[in-house]
């Protein structure tokens, strides 16, 4: 019991300790100001890094091939190590792994049934991009800007540019299952929606962006470093992660099956405006 | 542009998420979709011959209760026969009793009758005989009180 209370209150001592010194000491100063810094978190105009010398690109571009390769090489490993030895009753992580799959296909059929295949696959891959590429910020992977300066990487889709992409792409996928569905006919049901690649992109571009700024802030002021940031940087980030992820898949699969929806026959049609 | 939309960077962020798409597809989502399609299949196959063998089982036993009900039904059958069977034989035993019992009965009383006739036959036979030694002796004897005697006498013995 005396033990017990020792190491409680040597653990208290070292946080306080710690604390103080955190305070005490400051930080190195600052290079930009909180506007300047928010500012650039929008516009990356400031802040932008070398992609292999051959182009300055904006911090979520390096976030979004660092999350597409951390995605691949998980994929590969699981391909290899975990799914030769899948067995029919499954164990915990075979589960999580089927329940990903499973959930999406689900969201796939119900969204299309006619049509599910490639939207299942397609929403898969959007979903695990947004959730794993939201949580990416949490990691704080440190990067050098073109100006030398060290920089945090965001979350891809805290980018405008990774935010359009990946509206104008789902909107594309919709389009093919528009024309694969119904023709032309598709077409222009797919092109009627026309502010769909827009909300989008935008929806996912100011979720992610809030939750940067918001964590941006927090982080500006080192008195706001402690405790705050559990909530602030975990849970909401968790929190939002799960949200965009829901939504643009959701949004996808009911679009992509509005769309390819095969049209009733002209006779059946006929038939029920005579008799309406 | 405004707020800072790269053409370029998009068409690089199209690049990277075609390459993740493709990638997920092939390397996670696929095998792991056949293989939940494998084991659906397995287990629907398990169910299908667990299905088979049931109705297997029922069609088994409903021929089982068609061979009790008819084996039934025909012990039914044979022992309405065998009863039937009992129940002419006991007739005709019966009938046959009766009939060897009318023939004793007539047989006894046409032996009965034989013999009544007979006896008086043989009863009349002595009389006459008796009538005609008596007759004789009364013919030919003096004294009919001793030939009387004599012949009472010899009517005894007769009887003994």
């Amino acid at each position: 019991m005396k033990q017990h209370k020792k190491a409680l209150a040597v653990w208290l001592i070292s946080v306080l300790v710690l604390l103080a010194a955190a305070l005490l000491t400051g930080s190195p100063g600052r290079t930009e100001s909180v506007q300047e810094a928010m500012r650039d978190a929008v516009l990356h105009s400031v802040n932008r890094i070398s992609l292999f010398g051959l182009k300055t690109v904006n911090p979520g571009m390096i976030s979004a091939f660092l999350v597409t390769a951390a995605l691949l090489i998980a994929a590969v490993l699981i391909r290899v190590l975990v799914i030769p030895r899948f067995r029919y009753v499954p164990g915990k992580f075979q589960l999580v792994l089927e329940e990903a799959v499973g959930l999406f296909d689900r969201m796939a059929q119900g969204g299309s049934p006619h049509r599910c295949r490639f939207l299942g696959a397609y929403i898969f891959a959007a979903g695990a991009y947004i959730f794993v590429g939201t949580l990416f910020e949490l990691l704080g992977l440190q990067a050098v800007t073109v100006h030398g300066h060290p920089i945090t990487l965001p979350a891809p889709l805290s980018d405008v540019n990774a935010a359009i992409a990946l509206g104008t792409l789902s909107y594309l996928v919709i389009l093919s299952g528009g024309i694969a569905g119904s023709g032309i006919k598709g077409v222009g049901k797919t092109l009627k929606e026309f502010s769909l690649p827009i909300s989008m992109s935008f929806r996912l571009f100011g979720a992610l962006l809030s939750g940067l700024l918001v964590t941006e802030l927090v982080y500006y002021y080192i008195s706001l470093s402690f405790v705050l940031p559990v909530v602030v940087g975990v849970l909401f980030t968790l929190l939002h992660a799960l949200i965009q992820t829901y939504v643009l898949t959701m949004l996808v699969s009911m679009y992509y099956g509005e769309v390819s929806e095969p049209g009733a026959p002209k006779k059946a049609k006929a038939a029920h405006a005579a008799q309406t | 542009m405004p707020l800072n939309i790269d053409w370029q960077q998009i068409l690089l962020h199209w690049l990277n998420l075609a390459i993740l798409t493709g990638g997920l597809y092939f390397l996670l989502y696929k095998p792991v979709k056949e293989f939940m399609t494998k084991r659906e299949a397995h287990y629907r196959g398990l169910d299908e011959a667990a299905a088979a063998k049931l109705a297997e089982a029922e069609r088994i036993k409903a021929e089982c209760q068609d061979k009790l009900d008819k084996a039934d039904e025909e012990i039914r059958q044979e022992r309405a026969k065998a009863q039937q069977s009992i129940q002419q034989s006991t007739e005709d035993q019966l009938a046959q009793a009766r009939e060897q019992a009318r023939q004793i009965v007539t047989h006894a009383q046409t032996e009965a009758e034989h013999s009544r006739e007979r006896i008086l036959r043989e009863s009349q036979r002595e009389l006459r005989k008796l009538a005609a030694q008596a007759t004789k002796k009364l013919a030919f004897h003096a004294d009919p009180f001793d030939q009387f005697l004599d012949l009472a006498e010899e009517g005894e013995e007769y009887e003994e």
